[in-house]
This record gives C-alpha cells, structure tokens and sequence, in this order.
C-alpha cells in the first residue's frame, strides 16, 4: 500500500494570509513515489501552497517538512532535493539549453560529469538535442518549458513540485513532458502538480487532493473521489464531474 | 471624431498610445504617482532653469556677427547629434517591438499610411522631447534677451523632424545592407557612437589645439573665425533662425518639413517591410560554439558565470559600454599628453575615469541584481539568498575591473599616486552604485532595463550624486588636498540616506 513508503512531504497547519486567508491551515501528506495532483478553482490556494513547499513564500504559520527535512528551519537541505517549476518557463534567453543546464547542475554542486550525462539524457528525452546548443531566446512556449523540465530534473530531485506545468504546450511537447514525468516516478521519484487539465490527473495521478478557499476539501484515489461525489449527489462520472460536485459550494475567487 | 483608418484617426490613435507611454513613464505604470510625479517635474524645470541662467544667461544680448553664428551652428550640431542618436534609438525600438504589428497587419488599413504615422509620431517624440530639454535655456534667453529667441523652439523642432527623417534613412539603410538579424546591435552601436562622436571630437581638437576639455575651446578659436563662411552664407540659416530672423526660421522649418515628408514618402513601405523582417527576429537562430563540456565550479562560481555571460551577449550592455569608453577617450588622450609634457591634468581625467566607473556600475548592477530573469529558479536552488546576492555583486565589480584596470594601469606610468586613488575611487564608486540597486532591488525582467530609471527616481538621483560625490574626492585626493572628505563625506551621507529610506525587502 502506498502509506507504507516514506513521506516525501507533509505539511501541518500551513497558513498563508494576504488580504483574505490565501491557505487556511492545510495539511497534506504525499508519499515517495507518488504522484499527486492538486486541483482546485482559480484562487483556491494552489500556487501559493506550492511556493510555500517549494520556499518560494514564507508561511505566516505551519510546518513544511520535505523528505523528513524541516524546509523552513533548514531550506538549503530541503532544496537539494527539490526541483520547482511553473507554468511561465524561466530560463535565459541568451543561454543555450546546454549551458542552462550546466548552470543549473553548479547551483545544485551536482558532480559535472554526472551532471553532463543526465543533461544530455534529459536533452534526448525532450527532443532537445538538436537545438542543445542553440539560444534559447527564439525558442517556442513548449521548447522553453522543456529546457525549464530538463533544469528542474538535471539535479535528480527527490520531490518535484510543478504549478501548470502543460499550460501553452502543443499535444507533442505534453506528451514527452508527462512521459519524462511518469519516468521519473516510476524511478521512485514524487510528483506534486497542479493543473488545470483534468484529464492530465485522471490518467497520471496516484491520488488527488482538491482544494478551495485554502483548504483540502476532499483527497483521494479518482475511484474514492468519485465516491465522495456520489454520495453527496448520488452519481458518479468523470474527474470533470467529480470535481465540479466537489468545489460546487465553492465558486472561482480572484485570481492567486 | 475623423472617420476610420484615415491619416487624422491613425494619428490621434498613435497620439493616444504616445500619450499614454509618456504619463507611464513619468509614474513607473503608477497612476497614484501622477501628482508627485507633476510636483517633481516642477521642481526639476525649476532646477534646470535656475542652471541655465548661469550658463546661458550671459549670451542672451548676443549680436548676429560671425563668432556667435560659429558657436551657435556648433551648439546645434551637437545637440542634433544627439537627437539623431535619440531617433535612432526610437526607430530600432520601432522595428523590433511586436506589440500591435500584427493586429495592424491583418487589418484592411493602408499599411503606407499606418507606418508614415508611425514615422512622424518617432519625429513628433524626438522633436518635443528635445523642445522640453532645450526650453530652460530657450526660456533664460527669451525672459532676459527677448521674445526673438522663442524662435528657437522652432528650429529645436526642426532639428527633431530632421533627425527622424536621417534616423529612419539610416535605420533602413542598415537592415539593406546586413539584414534584421545584425541591424538591432549596430543600429544600437552607431546611435550611441553618433551620440558621442562629435562631443567627443570637439574634446579631442580641444584638447590636441588648447589643452582644454572644453568642447567649446574649438568653436571659439579665432582660426576657425577666420575660415568660416561670410554672415550671409546659407550655413548660417539655422543659427540666424535661433537668433529671431523669421525668415531664416521659416526657410529652415519648411526644408526640414521636406526632408521629413521625403522620408516618409521614401521609407513608409519599407518601414513596414523591415518591421515584419525584425518581427522575425526573436525566432531566428543563434548558435553559440559547442563548449567542451561542464566544468566543475561552485554555485557562487556558477553564478558569476552566468551573469558575465549574460553581459558579454547583452546588445544593450555593449552599445552603453562602448559609448563610456567611447567618453574615456578623451581624458585617456590628456593623460597621455600630460605624460609626455607634465602631470598637471591628471586632476582631469580621476574624476571623469571614477565618474564613468559608477554610472556603468550602476547599469550593470540592475542587470545583474533587479534582472534575473529566472528569480525562482535561483530562488529555490540550494544556496543561500546571501551568497547569491554576493556572487552578483561579485560579478559587477568583477567587470568594473576588467574595464577600468587598463586605463588605470595606464595611469600608473604618469602618477603612481593618481592612479592607486583612481584605482580606489572606481572600486568605492562601483561598490557604492551597487549598494544603491541593491537596497532598492526590484524583480524584472533584463528586458526592463529601459525603466529602470522610473521605477526608482530615488535610486536613479542617488547614483548620480554618490558618483559626483566620489569623483570630486578622487580628484582632490589625487591633488593631494584634504578637502577630498567634503564630498567623500557627502558621498557617505547618500549612502546612508539611501539605506534609511529604501524599501524594506
């Protein structure tokens, strides 16, 4: 059963407040070699709990713990083993994908030989490696969010945390984006991702959190969703359905 | 209200979006800054009115004989230089901001006439931005010489129209000659060269003729008093029309009309054809050579790295780089010259070499500091905030170094003494700039570097007043004067300011 792996991330009582409560004392649980799907409407909360996880934002209260490692008493830790990316790739444009790499490898004093084998790996993977040593700046939306992926896993993370990661990409660069995910899972690695594509969440994710107004409102296996769903409106049906009878008390607020 | 997609709509369009532009340049995209930003308008017109009676207020009797048509036509020369080098600037921005190109594309409207408007909007700005800088001393001549000097506004404006035509010409120009591709950087280069090149050629001549800075030593020479073409000659248009003859003044707003509807007329087309060709531009090519592999360095090593890379292919950074040694020329002529005869210039070239030293650095630390156009990748990587900071520090004064050391060295062979408190003053100036960005650090993009100077008024006056400040105690330090811990002290009390009233991170 996946609760006897280890737990890669826990979060107790994380509050976030900006001029409403952003994150309303959310604890999550997530186990290694999971894959987690955080969904929720827009301004539930999702992003900034991410930035949270990912030492982006300082909680105003709670605990982050990533891999047994108290992120905020000691983040440089908890970062050598976690990897952040979001929907808007950030890398520079007058690098080249293989020199955004060998920065990338140095932040994280990965070993250069072993960082140069896994950078060239990932290049591969991606359907970058013709362009390895191109500037990235006439790069396309899924070409700068791949050279971004291959940054965020060059360093072999433990935990990778993505906030819409297939926002913008055509159907080609989503797929080699989700299959290098799935891989890495598969290799023991955790996935936490917000999306906004349910159907990314039903065929990828292991379980599903779902939150709104800040708060985990319902976590579970697409199947114990349903169930939730079912016995609240008593059917069940797709994620899209799922999720809309869960969130339906609670509409879309502002933007996060 | 005109009927659409005609010259009069396009224009009032184009009029808006200018508008608009200016008032966000003047509040940093704030509306609430409107009325400080009015209040410190006010104040600044006030300042450079109060400067131009002392510079100016003297030649406000002058008659229209032949030394003051030399000097006046010289004058002039330089300020169109400069806004030749100003419209060429603007034209290149022009050609490679996207934003509503293909909106106006696709539309039905005359694509002629869409760009013959964007042309005389680039005029329009060039010719009132100039009117704007030229009006405290057009406005001390007028108040204690009379209302025949407001003649000058409009051959100010003529100049504008001028130089937007030539830009426009030379602009297109490049692109036929080296295509889009290349033209953004040497477009970039030749504005900024055209900016200092005759500032500094009369600095030169002044220099190689008087031993003077002075760029008006030259125009002032008897020699060239003696050479230039009778009163009457038609050279002297311009300068008889800033002196209030009105009909030299019409003469020269008519023929620079010409040449602007000249150009229009000449370049609309192509305008639009290069637009779309520089449209293309970010989705071309760039090979870099294949490097041999990672190299093992630390995340402090890893980080300076980049920013240098960064710096070494930023266009911007080289064009502004070149222009400030491009001004190092001349003091870097006097030292060798007072090398050769005696070291009594030297008093010169400290100040202007630690002068130089601060404003780059201030440049370079916003690029490096406020620019990380990856903030969150930084910002999770295992390494603290600290030593990231530090590591870009680093890299600026790292590349203040590289710039000033030889001119410095150079400095050595003429006084060892001048050249430990240049070396000294550059160090203190550029840490000193740097500290400025840092206090008020901003998240923005590299691309953002045009604004800087709006978002923080404070940051940008700061720089220049602990620049100035440690100038002049380099220059007295090197003179061996003690009086250097005036300004060094003022300097310091900036400094100070600026850590207590800059925002709290």
């Amino acid at each position: 059963m996946i609760q006897h792996r280890p737990i890669a991330l826990a979060t107790r009582d994380l509050c976030k407040r900006y001029d409403r409560p952003a994150v309303d004392r959310l604890d999550l649980t997530i186990y290694g070699g999971e894959f987690y799907s955080l969904l929720g409407p827009n301004g539930a909360g999702k992003t900034t709990t991410l930035r949270m996880v990912a030492g982006l934002l300082r909680p105003d209260a709670g605990s982050v713990a990533i891999d047994g490692i108290d992120a905020l008493a000691d983040p440089v830790a908890a970062k050598q083993i976690t990897a952040w990316l979001s929907d808007e790739p950030m890398i520079y444009d007058r690098l080249t994908p293989f020199e955004y790499l060998e920065f990338v490898a140095g932040l994280w004093r990965i070993d250069a030989a072993d960082a140069e084998r896994s950078a060239n790996e990932l290049l591969d993977w991606l359907g970058l490696a013709p362009h390895a040593h191109e500037r990235c700046e006439g790069f396309s939306k899924g070409m700068r969010q791949k050279v971004a992926l291959a940054g965020a896993l060059v360093h072999d993370p433990k935990l990778i945390i993505l906030d819409e990661p297939l926002t913008g990409l055509d159907a080609g660069s989503a797929r080699q984006v989700k299959n290098v995910l799935k891989e890495r899972v598969r290799a023991g690695g955790t996935v936490i991702m917000t999306t906004h594509i349910l159907e990314v969440a039903e065929r990828m994710a292991d379980r599903i959190g779902v939150i709104a107004h800040g708060r985990l409102i319902a976590e579970g296996t697409l199947d114990e969703l349903r169930l939730m769903a079912g016995k609240e409106t008593d059917k069940a049906g797709s994620l899209e359905d799922t999720f809309l009878t869960l969130v339906g008390d609670a509409p879309a607020v502002i933007a996060e | 209200m005109s009927p659409p997609a005609t010259l009069v709509w396009l224009a009032s369009h184009e009029l808006r979006l200018s508008w608009r532009d200016w008032l966000s340049l003047m509040t940093a995209g704030r509306r609430h800054r409107a009325r400080t930003a009015t209040i410190a308008l006010i104040v600044f017109a006030a300042f450079m009115h109060l400067l131009a009676w002392s510079m100016v207020g003297p030649y406000a009797k002058a008659a229209t004989d032949k030394a003051t048509l030399v000097v006046m036509t010289g004058c002039l020369l330089l300020s169109w230089s400069l806004l030749l080098s100003q419209a060429m600037e603007s034209v290149t921005r022009a050609f490679y901001t996207r934003s509503d190109l293909d909106l106006i594309l696709a539309s039905p409207a005359s694509p002629r006439k869409v760009f013959s408007v964007r042309i005389g909007r680039i005029a329009g700005s060039v010719a009132l931005i100039a009117m704007l800088l030229a009006s405290p001393f057009i406005n001390v001549l007028a108040f204690i010489g009379g209302a025949r000097w407001l003649a000058a506004y409009g051959v100010v404006a003529a100049m504008g129209a001028v130089a937007a035509a030539f830009a426009v010409a030379l602009t297109v120009a490049l692109f036929r000659l080296i295509g889009p591709k290349r033209t953004r950087l040497i477009a970039q280069i030749v504005a900024a060269v055209i900016g200092a090149a005759f500032v500094i050629g009369l600095q030169i001549a002044a220099i190689l003729s008087y031993g003077s800075l002075s760029r008006f030593a030259p125009l002032q020479s008897g020699w060239l008093i003696a050479r230039a073409p009778g009163v009457d000659s038609f050279v002297w248009w311009p300068a008889r029309a800033v002196l209030g003859d009105a009909g030299a003044l019409v003469v020269v707003a008519a023929m620079s009309l010409a040449i602007l509807g000249l150009a229009i007329a000449a370049f609309s087309v192509r305008f639009g054809e290069h637009a779309t060709a520089a449209a293309g531009v970010s989705s071309t090519v760039v090979r870099q050579r294949r490097s041999a592999g990672f190299r093992r360095r630390s995340p402090g090593g890893v980080l300076r790295h980049k920013e240098w890379t960064l710096l070494i292919r930023d266009p911007w950074l080289v064009s502004q780089t070149l222009m400030q040694i491009l001004y190092l020329l001349p003091p870097a002529l006097m030292l060798w010259l007072s090398f050769r005869e005696s070291g009594a210039a030297l008093a010169v070239v400290v100040p202007v070499v630690v002068m130089a030293a601060g404003q780059l650095a201030g440049g370079l630390a916003w690029l490096s500091i406020s620019g990380e156009d990856a903030p969150d990748l930084v910002a999770t990587a295992p390494i603290t905030a600290r030593r990231v900071i530090w590591a870009k520090v680093e890299a600026v004064i790292g590349s203040i170094a590289f710039v000033f050391a030889p001119l410095v060295a150079a400095l050595a062979f003429a006084s060892p003494i001048a050249a430990g408190v240049c070396g000294l003053g550059v160090l203190i100036a550029a840490a000193s700039a740097t500290h400025i960005q840092l206090c008020f650090r901003v998240q923005a993009k590299r691309s953002q570097f045009r604004r800087r100077q709006t978002s923080s008024r404070v940051a940008t006056f700061a720089e220049a007043f602990s620049s100035i400040g440690w100038a002049g105690a380099s220059a007295l330090a090197a003179g061996g004067s003690w009086l250097a811990l005036l300004p060094a002290l003022i300097a310091l009390g900036v400094l100070t300011g600026v850590r207590v009233i800059a925002p709290r991170s």
